[in-house]
C-alpha cells in the first residue's frame, strides 16, 4: 500500500509576501516554491508521493518534489497519516527546579476596592477579610522569604523578588526591611538579586521615590487609562475613582525614577476596551516606557466580563498597536506595548511550553505568613501551596501538581497549533472560570490563536525587514518579575 | 537543507539536529538512537547463546547456527578483518586516525 501523507498541526503564515511555517516544535521556516505548494496539496487532504508528483509534476521536477518531501517530513510538518503521531515525552523538570522569581505578597489589604479585584471581588480564593492570614507580613517572614528565595534558587545567579500585595505600599515598613536585607543576603552568597514592586501608586510618597530610586526597584504600575475608564473599577472604598489621587504621583515617579523602566499594567473590562485610546493616554500623556494589557480575570456573567464580541474589539485594537511596533522595530525605535514585545521575544526563542507559565516551577508566591503557594494569585490558599518559607518547598506536593498540569494531560490542546506558546493559559484563570487549574483556558482559544498568529507575522516581518533587531531577544533569561499581575 | 531556511532560533536547532543525524543509509553506531538493535549479538541477553547447560552446543534453545544469520543480516561480528600481512597490507594506509578517518576503510574483496 502506498503511504498517505499528510500535514502535522502546523500554522501557515505569510509575512513581507512570502511564506512561513510555524511547527508543534516551535520552529519557523520559510518555505520556497517546492515546499509550499507540496504543503498546499496536503493541507486539502493526504496524498500520496505518486500523486504529489503527479500534480505538481509538471511545474516542479521529480527530484525537488522529493527532496522538499523529504524535508518536510524531517522537520515534521507532515506525517504519514496511518502512523500514530509520536506522543511528546511527558518529561517532568528535574528538582530542585531553582527558583528565578519569588513574588512576596507583604499584605493581602488594599487601600482601593477594584470591583473586578482577584484578591477582593467576587472571584477571590482567600478569604483575605477574615482569614487565617495575617493582614500584613511580619519582618520576620520578609526575611525567612528572602533567606528561602536564596536557598531554592540553587545555581541561578540572579534572583527575581518581586514584591506585591494587596497594595505592596501598605506595608512599606517592611519593605524598607526586606530590601536592604536580600541585597545583604545576596552579597553573601554571591548572588545578585532584582527587585520589582507593583503598586496603584496611590501611597507613592517623596520619602517612598526615594527609596525605589536608591534601591534599584523597578516598578509597575496597575492603571487602566484615562480618567473616565481609570474610575469606573479602581475606586476607594467609598467609592471615589483614584485617577485624581495617582496620576501626579505617577508622574512624579516618571520623573525622578529614570534608572529602570516603569511599565503599566492595564486590565482590560468589558466597559475599558478602549485599547488604543488608553495606551496613547498612558504613553503620550503621561510618560510610561512600557504598557501591558490583561482581560480581566472573571467568572462567566460578571457584568464587567468580555464577551465574544469584546474579544473581537480588542483583537482588533492589539492588531493596531502591533503594527506600530512594528514600524518601530523595523527603524529600531522603542515601542511601549510590551504585549508583543513579550510573545516576540518568545518566538524568537522558540518556546515551546510543558507548562504556561513558571508558577510552581521558577516562580513562586509567598503570603503573607510565610506559606508558599503556586504563585501570587494563589497564595494563601492551602489548596494551591507547595511549602513554606522556613520548611521550604515540599517536593511530593510540587511534582504531584507538575505531573497533573503538563500539556500532555490537556487533551483538547492536542491538535492546536498555539500551544507552544500557550500551553493551556493560566491556572488562575481556568481556576476561576472552570473551578480547576488543570484544563485548558478553552473560551479564549480563538482569540489566543489569533494574537499569535498576529505576532507570527510582525515577527516574519522583522525578521525580514531587519534581521538584526531581534539579536537583543538572545542570550536574555526572560524575567518573569516582570509580567507579574 | 534546501526547500526549507530556518527563520528562529529553534528552527537552527532543529536543523544542526537535523544535520548531525545519520542520512538514511548510512552506518549507523549502536548507541545512536535511531540505529536498529541487531536481534542477536553478545549485546542482547539471549539464553543458551554460547554454550549449553553441558558445555556443549547440542541443547541450546536455538541452533548454533543462527548467530550465523543473525551476524549476517543485522550485525558486523564475525566478519574477518583482511589479512593484512599478505594480502591486504595498506588496507588501513588511509586511516591515520581510526576515529576520523574510518570510512576511507573499504571492503577487499577476494
Amino acid at each position: 500500500m502506498m503511504t498517505h501523507f499528510r500535514a502535522s498541526h502546523l500554522h501557515q503564515f505569510e509575512a513581507s509576501g512570502k511564506p512561513f511555517l510555524y511547527l508543534q516544535s516551535a520552529a519557523i521556516f520559510a518555505l520556497d516554491d517546492a515546499s509550499q505548494a507540496i504543503l498546499k496539496l496536503l493541507d486539502a487532504g493526504s496524498r500520496t508521493r505518486e500523486d504529489i508528483q503527479g500534480m505538481l509534476g509538471t511545474h516542479l521536477s521529480a527530484a525537488e518534489l522529493d527532496e522538499g518531501m523529504d524535508e518536510l517530513l524531517r522537520v515534521q510538518a507532515i506525517v504519514p497519516v496511518n502512523e500514530a503521531p509520536k506522543p511528546i515525552p511527558k518529561v517532568i523538570p528535574l528538582e530542585p527546579f531553582p527558583l528565578t522569581t519569588m513574588v512576596m505578597n507583604v499584605t493581602n489589604q488594599c487601600n482601593l476596592a477594584c470591583t473586578y479585584c482577584y484578591e477582593y471581588g467576587e472571584d477571590k480564593i482567600v478569604d483575605t477579610t477574615n482569614g487565617k492570614q495575617p493582614k500584613f507580613m511580619s519582618e520576620e517572614t520578609a526575611k525567612q522569604s528572602v533567606d528561602f528565595m536564596f536557598r531554592e534558587a540553587g545555581p541561578n545567579k540572579v534572583v527575581h523578588m518581586t514584591l506585591f500585595g494587596g497594595e505592596t505600599l501598605l506595608n512599606f515598613p517592611v519593605l524598607k526591611i526586606a530590601i536592604p536585607y536580600a541585597r545583604q543576603r545576596a552579597s553573601e552568597v554571591g548572588k545578585r538579586v532584582e527587585f520589582n514592586l507593583t503598586t496603584n501608586a496611590t501611597l507613592l510618597s517623596p520619602e517612598i521615590i526615594d527609596f525605589l530610586i536608591e534601591n534599584d526597584v523597578a516598578v509597575t504600575i496597575s492603571i487602566d487609562g484615562p480618567q473616565d475608564l481609570q474610575d469606573k473599577f479602581r475606586v476607594f472604598h467609598s467609592g471615589a475613582g483614584s485617577y485624581d489621587v495617582a496620576m501626579p504621583k505617577i508622574k512624579e515617579l516618571l520623573r525622578r525614577h529614570r534608572a529602570k523602566p516603569i511599565g503599566a499594567r492595564v486590565t482590560l473590562t468589558k466597559q475599558t476596551l478602549d485599547v488604543q485610546r488608553i495606551f496613547k493616554h498612558l504613553t503620550e500623556e503621561i510618560g510610561f516606557r512600557e504598557v501591558g494589557f490583561a482581560p480581566v480575570t472573571t467568572s462567566p456573567g460578571q457584568e464587567y466580563a468580555i464577551e465574544d464580541g469584546g474579544f473581537d474589539k480588542m483583537l482588533g485594537q492589539f492588531r493596531g498597536l502591533a503594527h506600530e511596533f512594528l514600524e518601530c522595530a523595523v527603524e529600531n525605535r522603542h515601542h511601549a506595548f510590551a504585549n508583543v514585545k513579550d510573545t516576540l521575544e518568545e518566538i524568537h526563542k522558540g518556546a515551546s511550553k510543558a507548562y504556561p507559565c513558571g508558577a510552581g516551577l521558577g516562580l513562586m508566591g509567598v503570603a503573607t505568613d510565610g506559606q508558599v503557594a503556586l504563585c501570587h494569585r494563589f497564595a494563601g490558599s492551602d489548596d494551591h501551596a507547595l511549602g513554606t518559607v522556613t520548611e521550604g518547598i515540599d517536593r511530593e506536593r510540587q511534582n504531584d501538581f507538575l505531573d497533573r498540569h503538563h500539556v500532555e494531560n490537556k487533551t483538547e490542546c492536542r491538535t492546536c497549533w498555539a500551544r507552544p506558546l500557550c500551553a493551556g493559559g493560566c491556572y488562575h484563570e481556568a481556576h476561576t472560570r472552570y473551578g480547576t487549574t488543570e484544563g485548558p483556558n478553552l473560551h479564549y482559544c480563538d482569540w489566543i490563536r489569533e494574537w499569535t498568529d498576529i505576532c507570527l507575522r510582525i515577527y516574519g516581518e522583522i525578521a525580514e525587514r531587519n534581521p538584526t533587531y531581534l539579536a537583543r531577544f538572545e542570550g536574555r533569561v526572560t524575567n518573569e518579575a516582570s509580567q507579574t499581575n | 537543507m534546501k526547500h526549507l531556511k530556518p527563520i528562529n532560533q529553534k528552527a537552527d536547532r532543529v536543523q544542526q539536529y537535523l544535520e548531525s543525524k545519520t542520512k538514511p543509509g548510512d552506518v549507523v553506531a549502536l548507541q545512536q538512537t535511531d540505529a536498529q538493535v541487531p536481534l542477536g549479538c553478545s549485546f542482547v541477553f539471549f539464553p543458551g547463546w554460547e554454550v549449553d547447560i553441558e558445555g556443549g552446543t547440542a541443547g541450546l534453545c536455538s541452533p548454533v547456527e543462527r548467530d550465523l544469520f543473525d551476524c549476517h543480516l543485522g550485525c558486523f561480528w564475525p566478519a574477518q578483518v583482511p589479512d593484512q600481512l599478505n594480502h591486504a597490507p595498506d588496507w588501513t594506509a588511509a586511516c591515520s586516525s581510526a576515529q576520523k578517518d574510518w570510512r576511507k576503510i573499504d571492503l577487499i574483496f577476494p
